[in-house]
């Protein structure tokens, strides 16, 4: 009887001890999963990457086929989201415009976080940086967004795409654009981090073994201070995916012939009264992006804050 | 406190300097021609056209350029368009009461929807209303205020044929039919941008809301035997709105931005159709006066925002 209980909590200890250390990426996605809503966004975003990505190598339309015997037709079998008024299919356009817009979307958002990163970590782990900085972050928070979006791509527009080419030419642009004005808020998330970690005891004891600044930046500081920019950086695609979609719908993005959602959305315009069905499926398209995008951002605040797990 | 105003005020004078300055230096150094379209006219020799450049100044340095601008429009002179060859500040004035109209109704109405639907969904929290609030504040501001105007386009004008899509900037405001008519052909602008914002401000009062709940001065407040409506509204709402507020002033300038794309969907002849009108024709002096008057409004609402937060928490001490 003995032996058998010893035996019994002798078990139960090898168990908590072989089990595995539970992570902070672990107990993230554990918490993650938990949210239905940030599941669904995650599931119905992985799919329409999918479809943009293979799409257009599966469905036989391709998005310049002209058929104008079959100009500005509702939803058919053969072409479920109808025509324009050219004739060309629309799923084919809508699926290569998805390629465009979430590519612009996701790139953006990398070059944006990787300079407000930057910035935020040097201003708030160099004293000496952090006030010219931040003047230069509160300057850039005063600029009007939009406006100034509008103006630049007007301005530069020509000369980059003699330069690169029309549709690198405008990725890059817009790319860029986006990307400068919106920097800020992780510059500020990214500072506030550093102003506080910098203080703890292990960044001392790193100090004190003699690690360099670098690696303190890189090693000890900023691994810690990344998952509020991640949650910054998946709201943020939604929010590049909408400004791109503005600026097409502006006339102001890509040219014509290269379909993006935004653009799909302008042409359409001129012949909302013969075919609403042109508008609709592109613009759906955006708004389940980024719905779903701001869904897997919200899971994923609540799975990396530890203040909030009991 | 009158201190702290106006340090921030002084700060907000270089801050709109330098945004002027890096403005008309993009402007300047962009490699667009202001005058390529009569460039691209060929009766237009080219001695007349460098007289056209000299006239209006085209020939000097852009620093040179910069400063006569700067003087001149904090004189109140815009200088004259290159399209119309009217005074800018004329082309403005005749703009700029159309896009208020639209954008000051569509956020009173925003904050009048927001404020109770953030309350009744924090206060309600995890029941079928506070799901169905923030289900719809999500979508709201994940649909893009372009689509929302389309589709409203294609059921009231086009479905329906309720509304008209294409606003006229000629009726006048006169008798009761009059303000129907105007009513009638603002509502769908309004209705689209006051949508936008008030799905953005729900979010945040119920942020807000949440915050302040769980506090000890609620469960005073309850202890004393205060009724449920007064604990909320005088006790909860009065704190949580301190952020809000800062919010509601923060977001107007987001809100113009919002006008360029909703002036373009019907036709509105405001300021942001002046925009990309002019961005279309390259008309440099307009395009830098309407920036101008964004980046204006921009700097004097967060100016106006923090005032507000310095004013409505006195817990926060400013020296």
């Amino acid at each position: 009887m003995t032996t058998a209980q010893v035996e019994l909590s002798g078990s139960i200890a090898v168990d908590a001890l072989s089990r595995p250390a539970r992570s902070l990426w672990g107990d993230a996605w554990y918490t993650f999963t938990r949210d239905k809503l940030a599941l669904a966004g995650l599931f119905t975003l992985t799919f329409i990457v999918l479809a943009v990505l293979f799409g257009p190598l599966i469905w036989p339309h391709t998005i310049s086929d002209i058929d104008f015997k079959a100009s500005l037709q509702g939803p058919s079998l053969d072409h479920p989201m109808g025509t324009d008024d050219l004739g060309r299919d629309l799923l084919a356009r809508v699926l290569y415009g998805g390629r465009v817009s979430i590519a612009v979307g996701i790139t953006a958002v990398l070059v944006s976080i990787t300079l407000g990163t930057a910035i935020g970590a040097f201003a708030g782990y160099f004293s000496k940086l952090d006030n010219p900085l931040m003047r230069l972050t509160d300057l850039f928070l005063s600029l009007p967004v939009l406006p100034l979006l509008l103006v630049l791509v007007y301005l530069f527009r020509d000369t980059l795409t003699r330069t690169i080419g029309p549709v690198v030419g405008i990725f890059v642009m817009i790319v860029g654009v986006i990307s400068i004005l919106n920097w800020m808020p992780v510059a500020r998330l990214v500072r506030a981090s550093f102003l506080s970690l910098r203080q703890r005891e292990f960044v001392e004891a790193a100090r004190c073994v003699g690690s360099s600044d670098a690696r303190i930046i890189f090693r000890h500081i900023l691994p810690n201070a990344l998952s509020p920019v991640l949650v910054a950086a998946t709201i943020g695609v939604g929010g590049a995916i909408l400004t791109e979609s503005t600026l097409s719908f502006l006339g102001l993005g890509f040219p014509p012939d290269t379909p993006t959602w935004g653009r799909l959305l302008y042409d359409s315009q001129q012949y909302l009264e013969f075919a609403p069905h042109w508008p609709l499926f592109p613009g759906l398209c955006i708004f389940v992006v980024v719905l779903a995008v701001n869904y897997i951002g919200d899971g994923l605040r609540d799975a990396l804050d530890p203040r909030r797990k009991i | 406190m009158g201190r702290y105003i106006v340090r921030r005020l002084l700060i907000a004078i270089p801050t709109l300097i330098a945004i002027s300055f890096v403005m008309y230096a993009i402007l300047a150094l962009a490699p667009i021609d202001p005058l390529s379209q009569f460039g691209a006219d060929p009766r237009i020799p080219p001695e007349a056209r460098e007289h056209i450049r000299h006239a209006l100044g085209l020939d000097q340095p852009w620093p040179i350029r910069y400063v006569k601008w700067v003087t001149a429009m904090a004189q109140g002179d815009f200088g004259v368009s290159f399209m119309s060859h009217s005074s800018v500040s004329d082309l403005i004035w005749q703009r700029l009461p159309n896009t208020l109209w639209v954008v000051g109704v569509a956020y009173i109405v925003s904050v009048v929807v927001a404020l109770p639907a953030g309350v009744i969904s924090a206060v309600r929290r995890n029941a079928a209303l506070d799901h169905v609030i923030s289900t719809l504040a999500y979508a709201g501001f994940s649909f893009p205020t372009f689509f929302t105007g389309l589709v409203l386009i294609l059921i009231f004008s086009i479905h329906f044929h309720w509304l008209t899509f294409l606003y006229d900037s000629n009726l006048q405001v006169h008798d009761i039919p009059s303000f129907i008519a105007e009513l009638k052909q603002a509502i769908m602008p309004i209705a689209v941008l006051g949508l936008f914002d008030a799905a953005i401000l729900t979010r945040y009062t119920r942020a807000s809301m949440l915050e302040n709940l769980p506090l000890d001065y609620v469960r005073t407040a309850h202890s004393k035997g205060l009724r449920e409506s007064v604990v909320v509204i005088s006790h909860v709402l009065r704190n949580s709105l301190i952020p809000v507020v800062t919010l509601i002033a923060l977001g107007v300038p987001a809100v113009f931005g919002g006008a360029i794309v909703t002036e373009q969907i019907f036709h509105v002849p405001g300021i942001g159709a002046l925009l990309v009108d002019s961005i279309g024709t390259g008309d440099t002096p307009v395009v830098a006066a309407v920036v101008m008057i964004f980046a204006v409004l921009q700097v004097l609402f967060n100016l106006f925002a923090d005032v507000c937060y310095a004013v409505l928490d006195p817990r926060i001490k400013y020296s």
